[in-house]
């Protein structure tokens, strides 16, 4: 079927869905006590971190009003913006290529790398290309992907699904790390220890050899600057700026939301992004490119603009907030759901907050209808995110949009009747007075209640009863 | 002062306790409390759990109900919440504009309890009496949408006699989270575990919150693990006497 824009980002390709509800993938990972306390570990160190840096900046609450601004401003004309960051990067000797869902995206790509004659791909980490599945896509037509970010090839090599949007493999420890470069990596030293350093060296070795040898590269975006047409890609490794810069060949997939007006909008994200997502200053590298430069870098750039379900999102007056994320990662590290659930759970590249209320988005809520249920509305995340998205206001957007079971229909139907009718609200009292649950075991649902937690005696007399006795 | 007094269906069916130590409290600093008839609930839990149409007769009778006075206070940081960040937001949705403004009219006039007591009667010491040691979990709408700040803690380090504690890692959630405790049980209790956890370190016999429905959860956890400790709602520390 044609996706047209508007709609939703298709099923059957790339990775938004889970195959189970996020109650049900959630109670697996809170078995794994491994998992818990990998989790625990890293996000409580990477909350420090981010604090100590954030307390620094006097005008931080100042500079993510700017953030929210600006991203409110560029939803505002998106297609006036992106249309002139297409002719910015044409003029700069870019190609730039329209893809209204997943397939046409991994189409788009895979003739391109088709084309070069290249057997295989070096990848920068990238959520766009996650969210189409591109690597699937590359692979089917005979083509090999090469993750080159360190977290993303230990996914890759693991034959896994990342579970952090900045620290894909945090679910893994180094002995586990150590067995799968042991079993996966190509001429890896059979006597690799788990020790960090020898482990990065290994893939070091193993990267080195991989970017002098591949002439095509394919990667996400950070920013797009509609003035100027230029890319910029933000990392810790500097294994981006390899990609980046020795392939023949590059090709950037980029959603649509990812654009910025102007040169100057970047000051405010650059300083923004690093101390939310690593707790740095200032990330070690930040690469830009402006289409092509006869003599140095890439002598063919293209981009590819992705929109999978994002048109769909700006329509959505409250929603489409979602689109202001720059990917931090802040609220999943401050999330006490996701520390105990991980990011699996959430069944799609997004996990978290952030992916409680964008992939129930992209792909239409009735396919992700338990994910805008997957949070307390603590809040924490709208404290944490560092271009003040409102996550628990969109979420309870959402969960007015979700199907709802038709048993929790009745029930709250019946109990908005009676709280709107006094009478019945205080028979309904009494009632719950008499019924005498106390201490017991209740039948679903609330038997999810009971299994961890006694209920309260009920009162001798409720507080009206006294009020009108007084 | 007069101040009336919007219990919550919560505190009203199951914590009256809450409820009246908040009158009482009121009343020993010299202010006529009133108890509007007709009210019920603040549509909180329709809103949150995905039914907006259903939470706006809810939100009409409360507006109606609480709309002649001008001072309101509820003992309950969250329901406060849903009043102050929700009705407008769910009327407007509606396109009932009108329902919308009245709304925010009512919301403006209402108080928690730590708020109404700090900066509307600008009182810090209460006069309350508490020998106990005592750990205080402050409830995310507090912190997060009310923003209460230390308000409820600056009103029990004046109570006499109590051995206040600090709760560690005291602003993560507890998990409670409204029908999140339902369909989200086995999460829910993850956390709770770990809020537990933090309450028993604190050696203290009784935690204490602005919220009746996480106390429930809290204290629906202890008293399965037959802990011993108590929990009690700020209003009944702050109306204890000697
Ligand atoms: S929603 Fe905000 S905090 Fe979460 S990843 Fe996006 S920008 Fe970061």
């Amino acid at each position: 079927m044609t996706t047209f824009l508007g709609m939703p980002a298709p099923r059957g390709v790339g990775h938004l869905r889970g195959d189970e509800s996020f109650p049900a993938a959630a109670k697996k990972a809170l078995g794994n006590d491994q998992l818990r306390r990998n989790l625990n570990h890293a996000t409580t160190t990477i909350r420090g971190k981010s604090g100590r840096v954030i307390a620094e900046l006097p005008d931080w609450e100042q500079l993510r009003l700017a953030g929210s601004a600006i991203k409110a401003d560029t939803m505002a004309r998106l297609p006036e913006l992106i249309e002139e960051l297409e002719s910015r990067v044409t003029a700069a000797g870019g190609v730039v290529h329209w893809a209204a869902d997943a397939n046409e995206a991994n189409t788009i790509v895979t003739d391109l790398v088709r084309a070069t004659g290249s057997p295989r791909v070096i990848k920068i980490k990238s959520m766009a290309t996650q969210e189409i599945g591109l690597n699937e896509a590359l692979e089917e037509a005979g083509i090999q992907p090469v993750e080159t970010d360190l977290a993303e090839l230990i996914v890759q090599l693991g034959k896994d699904q990342p579970s952090h949007i900045l620290v894909p493999a945090i679910h893994r420890n180094r002995t586990e790390i150590r067995d799968i470069f042991l079993r996966e990596m190509p001429g890896v030293d059979p006597a690799l220890t788990d020790d960090p350093p020898v482990l990065a060296a290994a893939a070091r070795r193993y990267l080195r050899e991989t970017f002098l040898s591949t002439s095509v590269a394919v990667s996400g975006a950070n920013f797009g600057i509609a003035e100027t047409g230029t890319l910029a890609v933000v990392e810790s490794e500097g294994n981006g700026r390899m990609c980046l810069t020795l392939p023949d060949t590059l090709i950037t997939v980029m959603g649509i939301e990812k654009v910025l007006p102007t040169w100057r909008d970047l000051e405010v994200f650059l300083q923004l992004l690093p101390r939310s997502s690593t707790g740095e200053r200032m990330n070690p590298y930040t690469s830009m490119w402006t289409g092509v430069v006869p003599g140095d870098g890439p002598q063919n750039f293209h981009l590819v603009l992705l929109d999978n379900g994002r048109t769909k999102v700006l329509a959505d007056e409250v929603g489409r907030q979602a689109l202001h994320c720059i990917r931090c990662s802040a609220c999943l590290n401050v999330c006490p759901v996701y520390e105990r659930t991980g990011g699996h759970a959430y069944g799609s590249v997004y996990p978290g907050p952030i992916g409680a209320i964008l992939s129930p988005q992209l792909t239409g809520v009735e396919d992700n209808a338990s994910l805008p249920y997957a949070s307390s509305l603590c809040g924490a995340c709208f404290d944490a995110c560092p271009v003040r998205i409102d996550i628990p206001a969109i979420l309870v957007h959402l969960r007015n949009q979700a199907p709802h079971p038709r048993s929790e229909r009745v029930a709250m139907a019946a109990a908005a009747y009676t709280m709107d009718h006094p009478r019945l609200y205080e028979a309904a009292q009494h009632a719950a007075k008499l019924s005498r649950y106390a201490g017991k075991r209740l039948p679903p649902p609330l038997s999810g209640w009971t299994a961890s937690r006694d209920l309260p005696e009920p009162p001798a007399e409720t507080f009206r009863d006294w009020w009108e006795d007084r | 002062m007069r101040i009336a007094l919007f219990v919550t269906c919560l505190a009203d069916t199951m914590f009256p306790q809450a409820a009246k130590a908040t009158v009482l409290l009121l009343e020993r600093l010299g202010h006529e409390v009133v108890f509007p008839p007709g009210q019920t609930c603040c549509g909180q839990m329709h809103i949150n759990t995905g039914y907006q149409q259903q939470a706006l007769p809810l939100i009409q009778r409360h507006v109606k109900t609480f709309q002649p006075y001008d001072v309101v206070v509820a003992p309950s940081g969250s329901c406060v919440g849903s009043v102050r960040h929700q009705h407008a937001m769910v009327a407007s949705a509606a396109g009932d504009e009108r329902l919308a403004l009245r709304a925010t009219a009512v919301a403006e006039r209402t108080y928690e309890l730590s708020e109404l007591l700090i900066d509307v009667l600008k009182i810090e010491d209460v006069g309350a009496y508490f020998p106990h040691r005592v750990t205080y979990h402050p409830t995310c709408h507090s912190l997060r949408v009310l923003r209460v700040g230390d308000k409820p803690l600056r009103l029990l380090r004046n109570v006499r006699g109590i051995d206040l504690v600090e709760l560690p890692a005291a602003e993560q959630c507890c998990g409670f989270g409204g029908t999140f405790a339902l369909k989200n049980a086995d999460t829910s209790t993850a956390m709770l575990a770990d809020k537990m956890g933090h309450v028993l370190e604190t050696g203290a016999s009784v935690c204490t919150a602005g919220d009746a429905s996480c106390l429930m959860h809290i204290g629906g956890g202890l008293s399965r693990l037959e802990s011993g400790v108590r929990t009690l709602h700020l209003a009944e520390i702050l109306a204890a006497t000697s």
